[in-house]
């Protein structure tokens, strides 16, 4: 390849041409984010400058992260799954009521995060990969379900005075040497709340299967084409109930990483968080069609998606109905980018 | 002995036919709702015709609920098949749309002022700008899914996030209230009549869409479409085109249930008009017996679809169940019907029909 292209240029214009279609997604989105963020700084002043502005973004994002790596791995699958917001506001219902009410300990309203994740998981994905339904009549159903089930648990939203949950939702946990100093010219520590801490692991330990394990490989294979990968020797259904058990688990402890940070159970909690979890995904590189995808464009996709919050509301526009329509522009842009290096590639393929 | 055999295969054969119409579905939901609320409350069927605040006759009652509010889940049923049957997969962003829709019908009426003394225009040209702005949402929709290949679900998710911040939007996030009673008639009662209004507007929408079907070739193409894309290429029907326009036809049905659904209020609430009536529409479809993968569809039995599901919510709200709790019910249905329907749940059961014949032929 360096023999055949003779400047730096063209060797980098040659490898951008024949990078995979995950490298190709993923640079584009990398290099989206530090655009936006630099041009956060430059417009919107010395605020995006800071790194808590950068650290908050990530405490307030973290169950988005999260959901958002499942969401990325049932589509690379080549499945979808819109029950994960559900999901989150029953979990973080149902631990809230366990800790306030039945005056649980946090061990429990872990257990039980996890325990109602795995219950939708093994439902839908019982339904998707062995009966064969498509996945998005049984997750909006799983969601309309998580949320009728939320009201049915408790009506009124409330917040939880569990001295031992207080506590840890209060932990922070300082970064050294990223501190800065406040306008009364005091040193403030920056810090992270444990649910990043919680994230970067998912992010991490979902990295590692999707690119070096076996089962990894085979979620791509999976939702590359399905009857080849069953030429290959690899348990289709298996693989896609493993796909949606895995993202709704993820959506379970999401919840209870959601909860850790807002401290409160209510039926409208994690709005549409289902939408900005595909959004992300789908910014991040993952295709809708399947077979495509890379968990570090997942957390860039959900970086960028909060950067551009925060320049909306920094730019003064923060009516709600803003942010939705942002987003909402975001993501049809990034389909319509999609469909066409798809309709290249397929041109690409039959020339 | 041979006879009684014989007369017994028949009578199974009777019943294999009947369970086979696609009608059976909705009609057995139908009587089974309609027992059970039969044994526990008879006088859920009662109907009684009493005089509203203006001294007009109307009719009041259970049934009378299901009449009304079951008509616009019938109009978006209709637009909710097409594209169901055309695309293979179902618009999410109806609810959204339809807050659009009678957002545009209030601001055209209203104009700046949020209470108006005098309306700015008739109601007719309010309708019809709102059809036309459903129409374009609609359109986007169907750009995506026809010309851009994005699954229907996630590219109507879009609008789905974004429909009620653009409702809100449009009035500038301020709530005009109309106050002349004739708008109201839409949703209400037209006096001297006592059968609520958006029956009528219904079934106007059921009789267009029964002549389109029959003097067209819309039901066809759209069939052919809906099972085989490809070859519906090569037999000249154009599936990109035929997709959309189901899409444009659904914002066509939205804008009729926006105005009927902003009549009812004479005025909106954008978080909260017509929400998760996505739900109930694909629940209709579903409920008719159609695909929900697309291809072949009974008009007649979604429509009959939706008042079904309107009769089951009208029960559950009879029973206590708060209004938010109502969708955990309704997913229940939802996997019911979806997993009846499954290819292979459904080899399974005629095996087992099959293995019953057998054993009565013995």
């Amino acid at each position: 390849m360096s023999k055949k292209s003779s400047g730096a240029e063209n060797s980098i214009l040659y490898r951008l041409k024949h990078m995979t279609d995950t490298n190709k997604l993923l640079t584009i989105t990398i290099v989206i984010f530090f655009l936006m963020y630099i041009g956060a700084i430059v417009f919107q002043g010395e605020g995006f400058l800071k790194p808590q502005t950068f650290l908050s973004m990530l405490n307030a994002n973290a169950a988005l992260i999260i959901t958002s790596c499942g969401m990325s791995l049932v589509m690379i699958t080549g499945g979808i799954d819109i029950s994960v917001g559900g999901v989150v506001a029953l979990v973080s219902m149902c631990s809230a009521v366990y800790l306030d009410y039945h005056n649980g300990s946090i061990l429990g309203a872990v257990l039980i995060s996890l325990g109602i994740g795995l219950a939708f998981g093994i439902v839908q994905g019982y339904l998707v990969a062995y009966l064969e339904i498509q996945p998005f009549i049984v997750s909006l159903a799983g969601m309309f379900f998580a949320r009728g089930m939320t009201t049915i648990v408790n009506t009124n939203p409330f917040n939880v005075q569990n001295e031992a949950f207080v506590a840890l939702k209060d932990t922070r946990v300082i970064v050294p040497g990223l501190g800065s100093v406040n306008k009364l010219g005091r040193y403030v520590d920056a810090y992270v709340e444990i649910g990043v801490i919680v994230a970067l692991l998912v992010v991490l330990l979902m990295f590692v299967i999707l690119r070096w394990t076996k089962l990894g490989r085979s979620f791509y294979a999976v939702g590359g084409n399905s009857q080849s990968a069953l030429m290959l020797g690899i348990n289709v259904k298996r693989t896609k109930f493993l796909s949606h058990l895995i993202c709704s688990l993820l959506a379970g402890i999401g919840g209870f990483v959601y909860f850790m940070h807002v401290g409160s159970g209510s039926a409208s909690h994690a709005m549409g968080m289902e939408m900005n979890a595909i959004a992300s995904s789908i910014i991040g590189g993952t295709m809708l069609t399947g077979g495509v995808g890379n968990i570090i464009g997942t957390l860039f996709g959900v970086l960028s998606l909060s950067t551009i919050q925060n320049i909306v509301s920094s730019a003064g526009l923060d009516q709600a109905w803003w942010t939705g329509i942002t987003i909402a522009a975001m993501l049809c842009l990034f389909l319509v980018i999609q469909s066409i290096v798809m309709a290249r590639k397929k041109k690409s393929v039959q020339a | 002995m041979e006879n009684t055999a014989v007369k017994k295969s028949k009578g199974s054969d009777f019943l294999g036919k009947l369970l086979r119409q696609q009608l059976f579905i909705p009609v057995a939901a139908l009587l089974i709702l309609a027992i059970f609320n039969l044994i526990a409350d008879p006088s859920f069927f009662k109907i009684t015709l009493g005089y509203s605040s203006a001294g007009q006759p109307v009719l009041s009652g259970y049934l009378i609920t299901i009449l009304d509010y079951g008509s616009e889940l019938a109009i978006l049923a209709i637009g909710m098949t097409l594209v169901t049957a055309a695309s293979g997969g179902q618009d999410i962003s109806v609810g959204a749309t339809i807050a659009i829709a009678g957002s545009v019908i209030l601001r055209v009426l209203c104009g700046t002022d949020s209470r108006p003394e005098t309306l700015q225009t008739s109601f007719l040209v309010a309708f019809l700008v709102a059809c036309v702005v459903s129409m374009l949402f609609g359109a986007f929709n169907g750009i995506l899914v026809a010309y851009f290949k994005i699954q229907p679900m996630v590219a109507t998710l879009i609008l789905y996030t974004a429909g009620r911040s653009i409702a809100a939007w449009i009035n500038n996030n301020e709530l005009p209230i109309i106050s002349d009673p004739t708008f109201a008639y839409f949703g209400g009662f037209i006096p001297g009549i006592p059968i609520p209004t958006p029956f009528f507007i219904a079934m106007a929408c059921v009789i267009v869409i029964a002549l389109v079907l029959k003097f067209t070739n819309l039901g066809l193409y759209t069939q052919a479409v809906g099972i085989n894309e490809k070859s519906s290429r090569l037999n000249g029907i154009n599936p990109k085109f035929i997709k959309f326009l189901s899409f444009v036809i659904l914002g066509l049905c939205v804008a009729v249930v926006g105005l009927i659904k902003v009549s009812r209020l004479s005025s909106i609430n954008y978080s909260v008009i017509a929400k998760d009536i996505e739900m109930d529409a694909i629940l209709a479809v579903a409920l008719g017996g159609n695909a929900l993968s697309g291809g072949k569809f009974n008009m007649a039995a979604s429509i009959l679809g939706a008042y079904v599901i309107q009769f089951l919510t009208t029960t559950l709200y009879k029973f206590d169940v708060q209004s938010d709790a109502l969708p955990a019910y309704k997913a229940v249905v939802v996997i019911l019907l979806v997993v009846l329907s499954a290819p292979s749940v459904r080899q399974k059961l005629s095996g087992l029909g099959k293995k019953l014949r057998v054993k009565e032929v013995a």
